[in-house]
């Protein structure tokens, strides 16, 4: 068998025809093996191109996950447009914009730690990692406060967002009214879910309605909630326990079917809050494994790959941010 | 071994050494946290061929069940439901998707493309434990109350019918989507990345296309099933209103996402099966096969297809009559690269000296179930004949002409044609073809009987009928245990020759693509240096070696590279 092995030399790929001269059972020589080379590449070119091709590919498949989702919106605002240009009033514009500005700012770092791992800067490259870590983890305490905004102002999913939170035993009818919605027909919808709670739980403002000045920015003469409940001299309940946390209960204008626009916007948003949550996990790996001294300008494959991942995060939010919050 | 030294694709060891993949490292551990290829294959084999024993003794349940009309073996007819549900779930989800790729192609394709692994080795064990886990949330989900779903989960039936387990199992199917993504991933940059010098995309075999096409569906689907099944699981638990109508939401959307994957996941069941066939006829024709780049290109235009038809599920669901014209128009020329395909695996055989073992039997088999599995299609994509036949038994009867006479076929015909390759053993051939005798026989029998059902009305998923179908129920029943009887023996043939079938020589039916041209068993590296790289369909230098007792490929006798060479038959 030797014979034939050497006979090998000859034929072999011009770079790696040193590889014959190895036993059989060990083809790879450390000499042109760096320790960071997986034993079935043949070169660290193959494998950075592979990682490369691989993480567009799983890009790929991010941009379809979130892609249903997106038509899911896309359904549902054609279905329900008065529902969309309504309930974004109920966003925080200050918020989301924001947030949107922390995430573009930790694409900056994340580019820039790929810069500094390809020309060898590592003191460099750590801080950026830091920085973007920071970004995401700024984003996150500012979607935690927007949550909890929210959930206490009761702009949730499903038919709870018609039971104010006080109202324990309604609550529970709402819970119900979920698990068994009543028998529908296919495909038609039913028109309005708020009809049963709405007689016992809206209050009628003392204002007539037609006196409300109408808002600013709202379209179509919807008038913004916040704007309503200052010409009403109703407390917004905005970082407060107000006497009306649930302000949107007591707008005769809601349209129905609000709590869609809730449904659609937990959805995307809380997926999208997942992927920044994978990503900081992502970038204290790499923080670690740069700490370490693995990356360099012969190996950065990682910081690469995990830029191009976040970068996605990041976009989506660009979507996100302008379909939800910039609507009305 | 003179002809062998003077002979570079040779250059291989292809004798079976004491230290191959099986031998290379002992104990569980070095099993389960192993990143060679080979072993991770052949651990899907195992998982998904179990599951296959579960899925088909729910089908004999079914069947049994059909008898007669009215209760026969349970009285509940929601026990029948749960049956119908798990069924189709394990074949479609554990079974089919998974069987060929990742079974079949985890071991076969870097050895086919001269590589020492996939390109993501760890990536690879990650998916087989995904896959681990999402069979295990299936069992979660028969602890918790089952679920009858049907394995569409149709909304809002699924998100209000009282069996407990539907969470579960559809947080087990999301994760064996993920599976699957890692598979395709893995497989798209292995094909795209490690080749060796000389193998160039029209040099690949053509279950490398067929299997670089399915990664593509994999990975361009598979997302959308997920994101639907992550927000039909929100839906249940805390009723957003998506998909639910009393919530102003839109169930035919459900029906939308469902397919767009679920239409694209059908060919990634048949498109590795027609790479396999492609294979079994070139090899055991021992003729060059007919057509190649048509085949490979029609793969790659079933890919494209595939995206494009889903609504052909939902002729009846209320779409506007312009979009089901449309998608019945797009879903016709599906036909064509699908007939190309057959066309040319027929001339293959045209003239080639036709080993009738048994691999051969099962591609033989495939090329007549697929024709009519293939045809009884346009029925369904013809607009007004599948109103008539929407959701009866000629549906029913048809995707298991597909996926099960097409798909799961030619999967056991790749098993049989790679299972000395896997094992090192030969298995009984008489026995083999005996099995896939009644295999085939038994698959008609109750399949075919299913088209008469479903044209004269039968619904589908049915626990009772009207007494006049009882004569045709009964023979499908009688059908299955025929088929299962087969399958018994396949197993018993497969299973047997591990302890006293006669070992396999590196090349048992004259294979010219390269895992011929390793070892069998293959050594834990597949080959000591990337391999030089013929046209593996030219079977002419591929010569009966008596010292070998099998065959050796003999490079002086290939025209390519020796213009001298004799001309032989096999010869394109």
């Amino acid at each position: 068998m030797s014979s034939i092995t050497a006979g090998t030399q000859g034929h072999g790929h011009d770079a790696h025809g040193a590889h014959g001269a190895h036993g059989a059972h060990d083809a790879h020589g450390a000499h042109d093996h760096p320790p960071f080379l997986a034993h079935h590449f043949e070169s660290p070119q193959q494998q950075f191109d592979s990682a490369k091709l691989g993480m567009w590919l799983f890009l790929a498949t991010e941009v379809l996950f979130f892609g249903g989702l997106f038509v899911a919106y896309a359904v549902l605002r054609m279905r329900f447009p008065e529902v969309f240009s309504y309930a974004s009033h109920y966003l925080d514009t200050i918020m989301g914009g924001v947030n949107t500005a922390v995430l573009i700012l930790s694409s900056l770092t994340m580019a820039l730690a790929v810069r500094f791992a390809q020309t060898g800067r590592k003191a460099a490259m750590l801080i950026c990692l830091w920085l973007t870590l920071a970004g995401a983890a700024g984003f996150m305490v500012i979607k935690y406060f927007e949550y909890t905004h929210k959930i206490h102002e009761h702009l949730v999913w499903g038919t709870t967002f018609y039971v104010p939170p006080d109202n324990a035993e309604g609550q529970t009818e709402a819970t119900e009214l979920a698990k068994e919605p009543p028998p529908a027909p296919l495909g038609v919808t039913v028109a309005d879910p708020t009809q049963p709670a709405l007689p016992v739980l809206a209050k009628v403002p003392a204002t007539d309605a037609a006196a409300i000045k109408p808002a600013a920015r709202a379209p179509s003469g919807l008038a913004s909630p916040r704007e309503m409940a200052k010409a009403e001299g109703i407390k917004t309940g905005e970082g407060t326990t107000g006497a009306h946390p649930s302000l949107h209960l007591e707008d005769r204008k809601m349209p129905p079917n609000t709590h869609l626009f809730f449904g659609i916007y937990y959805a995307m948003t809380g997926l999208h809050g997942v992927h920044v949550i994978a990503g900081g996990v992502m970038l204290i790996w790499l923080i670690w494994r740069g700490m370490r001294g693995d990356f360099g300008p012969k190996y950065y494959t990682p910081v690469d790959a995990g830029g191009l991942y976040w970068h996605i995060v990041d976009l989506v939010w660009i979507f996100l941010f302008p379909l939800f919050y910039l609507i009305h | 071994m003179t002809t062998i030294n003077a002979n570079p694709d040779a250059i291989l060891d292809t004798h079976a050494s004491r230290d191959n993949y099986l031998t290379h490292t002992r104990g569980f551990l070095s099993w389960a946290f192993t990143l060679d290829h080979k072993r991770i294959g052949v651990m899907y084999l195992v998982g998904v061929l179990t599951a296959f024993f579960v899925g088909g003794i729910f089908a004999l349940l079914l069947r049994t069940e059909l008898l007669t009309p009215g209760a026969t073996i349970t009285a509940d007819p929601n026990v029948y439901n749960q049956w119908f549900t798990l069924h189709g779930a394990i074949m479609v989800f554990l079974v089919i998707i998974p069987s060929i790729p990742a079974a079949l192609g985890n071991f076969i394709l870097p050895i086919m493309l001269g590589a020492k692994d996939v390109a993501f080795p760890r990536l690879n064990l990650f998916s087989f434990w995904l896959w681990m886990a999402g069979a295990l949330f299936a069992v979660v989900a028969l602890m918790r109350g089952g679920f009858d779903t049907g394995w569409t989960f149709y909304v809002p039936y699924s998100t209000t019918t009282e069996t407990g387990g539907v969470i579960p199992v559809v947080v087990g199917v999301f994760i064996l989507g993920f599976s699957s993504i890692f598979t395709g991933m893995n497989f798209v940059v292995t094909i795209h990345k490690l080749r060796p010098p000389g193998m160039t995309w029209f040099r690949m075999p053509l279950f490398l296309w067929a299997l670089y096409s399915t990664a593509l569906i994999q990975v361009l689907a598979t997302p959308v099933l997920a994101i639907t099944l992550l927000l039909l699981i929100v839906e249940r638990a805390v009723g957003i209103g998506i998909f639910t109508p009393s919530l102003g939401g839109d169930p035919v959307l459900f029906q939308h996402f469902f397919w767009f994957y679920s239409h694209p996941a059908v060919y990634i069941m048949i498109l590795p099966g027609m790479g396999i066939v492609s294979e079994l006829f070139a090899v055991h024709a021992h003729r060059h096969i007919f057509g190649y780049r048509f085949i490979a290109y029609s793969s790659v235009a079933i890919a494209i297809f595939s995206f494009l038809v889903w609504g052909h599920h939902m002729f009846v669901s209320g779409q506007s009559p312009l979009i089901n014209t449309l998608f019945s128009a797009i879903s016709f020329s599906v036909a064509i690269p699908s007939a190309v395909k057959v066309f040319n695996w027929t001339a293959t055989l045209y003239k080639g000296s036709i080993s009738l073992t048994t691999p051969m039997l099962y591609a033989l088999a495939f090329l007549i179930l697929f024709t009519i599995g293939g045809l009884t299609g346009l029925h369904l994509a013809t607009l007004n004949t599948d109103v008539h036949l929407h959701d009866t038994y000629f549906v029913v009867a048809h995707f298991h002409y597909v996926m099960m006479g097409s798909a799961l076929i030619a999967m056991i015909g790749g098993l049989h044609h790679w299972w000395p390759k896997i094992t090192g053993r030969l298995y009984n051939e008489r026995l083999g073809s005996l099995a896939c005798i009644i295999i085939f026989i038994g698959f008609n029998v109750t399949f075919f009987t299913q088209f008469m059902l479903g044209s004269h009305g039968m619904p589908r998923r049915y626990y009772d009928y009207q007494p006049e179908f009882t004569t045709y129920h009964q023979i499908s029943t009688m059908g299955s245990y025929i088929m299962a009887s087969g399958f018994l023996i396949t197993a018993w043939c497969l299973l047997s020759s591990l302890w006293n079938g006669e070992r396999s020589p590196a090349n048992p039916w004259g294979g010219r693509s390269l895992e011929w041209q390793c070892s069998s068993p293959p050594p834990h590296d597949n080959f000591p240096t990337q391999p030089r790289v013929g046209d593996c369909y030219d079977f002419s230098c591929v010569v009966w070696s008596e010292e070998e007792n099998g065959y050796v490929v003999d490079r002086s006798l290939d025209p390519e590279l020796n213009p001298n060479a004799p001309k032989r038959a096999g010869a394109h």
